[in-house]
């Protein structure tokens, strides 16, 4: 029976597909000089699916539906509607990127990846988890090597694609021990069986070894990171800021759901902790070896992708501390980061359009040639270190008080003294930007100027940092709503 | 009245930063005199509040205003002042005030004083500095505190490192923010456990310091904890051994920022380690006053000392502060009434004087491009009205009766003596140390003949300037002279610090 619930719990879905298939549609006729418009019609078709997605899909109760396939929910709405809104955003910066943005297919890719996205953020059961990881990473494959004249993305695309489909394989093989196991593969009902405690910890650890593989990947967490700093680099930079934000955000609501549901374990704190403490260690070295390896960059894209290793390991404070608290927070900070990274990335992409560079010695200047773009990356630096009024700041102090009071005060040491180091880095990024001068100090001359996609998704990503750092009630008590449905259900 | 005056004060600075950011940059007057419109708004109200303060019965907090903000985690943001707050909010008013009048410029290329590189950007971010430093002193939540105390952090970065001294700017900027970031995130980490701890004990979560007053920490960890965070907080206030960021990062700041710096941001950081660490915390803070007592009388002899030796004006103003910043820790660590008043006046005192002096120095090393004190001499005939204004400083700074530096210092003595006899000794040194060095800048810089290099190079100061000194002195002196006009509401503030102290 196909009732108006089951219907609102895939209208965003439906909305996409839709919006894919009248890009297919329309895109033929189009001019080749025109095709950049489908930009327009993505970014604004999901704006609007957003819109009507809001108003009409909202979920109440959390139910499962389609056979148990979908848990409608908070949780997954939340992140359906911050996976829509990042897409929308790489949609616009995708615009005017010379070698991507004007073909039709770089759109549809995007649009199946985020179908994939919005899948994984809902899956209730691993068969739909599985599927949709496939659907995500599949396009994400082809995009990353979107650019088939340049060889660093042709490399990047390859890259991702072998590094991918081992991880998700190793993954695929822990799933299919927990049906062997479980005799389910409902995440669902996975908890009352586990939380029965009829599993041996030393075949949870395997268990877990193999889930981390593939997890570990999609969060680009330490030590399955390495395909990351290349593939940004090589990648076409919207991709990169697709992939950095999204796809990693996408990673954590499938790690929120099945650790904090499946593996809940009752009362059973041994096997509990087993997993705590594992993704504990995971993320201390996660941090530690992302914002290390970033002190020495000299490529912003490489920068920034070390710098989103080590805010995955921030991120995952949250997980580990295993509360409502904590889930909340890992919402809100993967909130806050999306905005952020997507700004970050969108200036990158901005810049080397114009420039064609992206050495951290060639935005010396930036603030000169472009005040407003100077004030973007003050911005989005600014909240990637943790300072206020930025995003960046209400989201780490959230997760590191979900540390704390889950007495993981040792981890949230560890996670304060990486944002230490990633002050000092952040900051160098800026002192490119504002104090250092081009060679001939003749900046009027280099003017840098943003063209109107990219105008649009700076100053919505600018004021959404800002928004989420300061008036940051809403999205919180929407992050704890998505909590709180891990809970009680 | 409900006239929410104290957000108005705090957020007013940032709506004026936004305003100049969406101007053209090439309007550079229209932005200054925003910028000037904003500090003289801000000063009448801040001095506004005070004085209703200082009229009405001078109890408690007042001026409360509070929203609701997280209601989930108890976050809200509550304003309100007490005697310890209400004159560094003025105090903030003042140094802002003058700030802006200093860093006005003169565009004559031949001076080329003030700042004339992007003054927009100039602007807006000392403007997010200013409302970062109202914020903390009227926050009564902790989780805000936090908040503006970041955002008072941040900005100094980019105005050492755009607009500082070639020389070192890079260098002392980073250091600067390096340590101030780390001893803040070393107090937050302090903080949330002090929630949580809240929230075991009592079942309310909330950040609501005035809540967390009767939280029920228990002495052990009270002693655990008050360590990391007063500490983590007085790194801002410049305690010996965390004070090496601060002398270089004076010295790299362009004028305006080294007035705020010296002036308000180090008296963040001893209000920020007063208010959470003794006042949250009085039972650790009993057990460690000895250590921070020993730090801050090292600090006040040691900073005194290296001031005396150098040739930079800028360094021994630099070092200055920290030995006067040492005397308002000294005066915390006593946890009597005399120490903690006397503490209480040399924020403001010192505060007022050292934007002063910095004002004065920038003004002679815009004209003279140089700051090393035997290059300089005979300033006194060309720049009469600034030389009376350092002199005024200084007899503050030697803490001469009659100025507002005598009205600190004494107290914080007596104070110490009651404490601990040998302190105060030794402490005491500092004040023949400090009368040295001022007089011999004083007579070399002034007053010795003007070395031929600088004969003709040196022009007379702007009415701005002039205003900006008359508007600092005039409180050095006033308060000096009518000593009322302040201690007994600063003596209301340290009522309360002591009733948690328990009468200590």
């Amino acid at each position: 029976m196909f009732t108006s619930t089951i219907f609102a719990s895939i209208l965003p879905e439906i909305l996409i597909l839709t919006l894919g298939i009248i890009l297919l549609i329309v895109e033929p006729f189009w001019k080749a000089e025109a095709r950049r418009n489908v930009g327009w019609l993505v970014a604004g078709g999901l704006f609007l699916s957003m819109i009507i997605s809001l108003l009409l899909g909202q979920p109440g109760e959390p139910v499962s539906v389609l056979g148990g396939m979908i848990r409608f929910d908070w949780l997954g709405f939340f992140f359906k509607m911050l996976f829509m809104f990042a897409a929308a955003i790489t949609a616009l910066l995708m615009m005017d990127h010379e070698k991507a943005g004007q073909r039709g297919e770089a759109y549809l890719l995007l649009l199946a990846s985020l179908l994939g996205m919005n899948l994984m953020a809902v899956s209730a059961d691993l068969v739909m988890l599985y599927l949709s990881i496939e659907t995500a990473s599949i396009p994400l494959y082809l995009l990353a090597g979107f650019i088939i004249s340049d060889e660093r993305s042709t490399e990047a695309g390859f890259k991702y694609l072998l590094f991918g489909i081992l991880a998700s394989t190793i993954m695929l093989y822990g799933f299919s021990l927990i049906f062997g196991f479980a005799g389910t593969t409902n995440i669902y009902s996975l908890s009352e069986m586990f939380a029965a405690g009829k599993i041996a910890l030393p075949f949870f650890f395997g268990l877990l070894a193999l889930l981390i593989v593939g997890l570990g990947f999609k969060i680009s967490a330490v030590p399955f990171h390495f395909w990351a700093p290349d593939v940004y680099q090589g990648a076409p930079t919207p991709i990169a800021g697709y992939l950095s934000t999204v796809s990693k955000a996408a990673g954590f609501a499938v790690i929120v759901r099945l650790f904090f549901v499946a593996f809940s374990f009752g009362d059973n704190l041994a096997l509990l902790q087993s997993w705590t403490w594992t993704l504990a260690v995971l993320a201390a070295i996660t941090m530690t070896a992302g914002n290390l390896l970033a002190l020495n960059q000299t490529n912003i894209k490489r920068l920034l992708a070390y710098s989103s290793i080590g805010h995955a390991g921030y991120a995952l404070i949250g997980v580990v501390a295993f509360s409502q608290l904590g889930a909340a927070s890992v919402v809100f900070y993967l909130a806050a980061y999306i905005a952020t990274n997507l700004l970050a990335f969108g200036v990158v992409m901005a810049f080397s359009r114009v420039t064609g560079l992206e050495e951290l010695e060639d935005y010396s200047g930036l603030s000169r040639r472009n005040p407003l773009m100077g004030l973007m990356m003050l911005a989005a630096f600014l909240s990637l270190a943790g300072m206020p009024p930025f995003g960046g700041f209400v989201a780490k102090v959230f997760v590191f008080a979900a540390g704390v009071q889950a007495n993981y005060t040792w981890l949230v040491i560890v996670g304060i003294l990486n944002s230490i180091i990633g002050v000092y880095y952040y900051l160098n990024v800026l002192k490119f930007v504002y104090l250092r001068r081009m060679q001939n100090e003749d900046e009027d001359k280099h003017p840098v100027a943003l063209t109107r996609p990219y105008a649009i998704a700076l100053i919505i990503l600018a004021l959404a940092v800002i928004l989420v750092g300061t008036v940051f009630a809403p999205w919180f008590s929407w992050s704890d709503a998505a909590a709180l449905n891990l809970f009680r259900f | 009245m409900n006239f929410p005056i104290l957000s108005v004060i705090t957020f007013l600075p940032f709506a004026a930063g936004m305003l100049m950011l969406a101007m053209p940059a090439t309007r550079k007057n229209e932005v200054r005199a925003v910028a000037l419109a904003t500090a003289v708004i801000d000063l009448i109200l801040s001095a506004w509040v005070y004085l209703q303060y200082w009229l009405g019965d001078m109890s408690g907090y007042q001026f409360i205003e509070q929203y609701r903000w997280l209601p989930a985690l108890g976050i809200s943001l509550k304003f309100g002042v007490d005697g310890m707050s209400a004159p560094l909010v003025l105090l903030t008013g003042i140094v802002m005030f003058t700030g802006v009048l200093i860093s006005w410029g003169d565009d004559d290329p031949h001076v080329m004083a003030g700042i004339q590189d992007r003054p927009r950007e100039f602007f807006a971010f000392l403007f997010l500095l200013a409302g970062g430093v109202f914020g903390v002193f009227v926050s009564l939540d902790l989780f805000m505190l936090f908040f503006f105390y970041e955002i008072a952090v941040f900005p100094m970065y980019l105005l050492i490192a755009i607009w500082g001294w070639a020389k070192t700017r890079e260098y002392a900027a980073m250091k600067l923010t390096l340590y101030l970031f780390i001893g803040s995130v070393v107090a937050l980490v302090g903080a949330l456990v002090m929630y949580w701890t809240q929230y075991q004990n009592t079942g309310i979560l909330s950040f609501d310091m005035i809540q967390m007053e009767s939280a029920g920490f228990s002495s052990a960890f009270q002693y655990a904890w008050f360590l990391p965070v007063f500490f983590g907080f007085a790194v801002l206030g410049g305690i010996w051994p965390f004070h090496n960021w601060s002398p270089d990062g004076h010295v790299a700041a362009p004028t305006a920022v080294s007035m705020f710096h010296a002036g308000v941001l180090m008296k963040l950081g001893a209000f920020a380690a007063l208010r959470v660490g003794i006042m949250l915390l009085p039972e650790g803070a009993k057990q460690w006053s000895w250590l921070v007592m020993t730090f801050a009388a090292i600090a006040v002899v040691y900073g005194a000392y290296i001031a005396f030796v150098q040739t930079d004006l800028k360094y021994m103003i630099g070092f200055s502060s920290v030995s006067h910043m040492g005397l308002v820790v000294l005066g915390v660590s006593t946890l009597n009434h005399n120490g903690l008043v006397g503490a209480g006046v040399q924020m403001f005192s010192h505060g007022v004087m050292t934007a002063l002096f910095f004002a004065i120095t920038g003004m002679i090393y815009d004209r003279a491009h140089t700051r090393m004190i035997p290059e300089l001499g005979g300033v006194a005939k060309v720049m009469p009205f600034a030389t009376i204004g350092f002199i005024i400083g200084g007899l503050v700074s030697m803490g001469m009766p009659g100025f507002s530096g005598f009205v600190a210092e004494f107290p914080i003595f007596m104070g110490v003596w009651g404490r601990q006899w040998l302190v105060a000794v030794v402490a005491s040194i500092s004040i023949v140390i400090t009368a040295a060095y001022i007089m011999l800048a004083i007579r070399k810089v002034f007053f010795s003949d003007m070395p031929e290099k600088l004969v003709g190079h040196i022009s007379p100061i702007t009415a701005l300037d002039k205003v900006a000194i008359s508007t600092l002195c005039f409180f050095m002196i006033v308060i000096g002279i009518f000593p009322a006009v302040m201690v007994p509401m600063i003596e209301k503030g340290v009522e309360n610090v002591l009733r948690l102290l328990g009468g200590a």
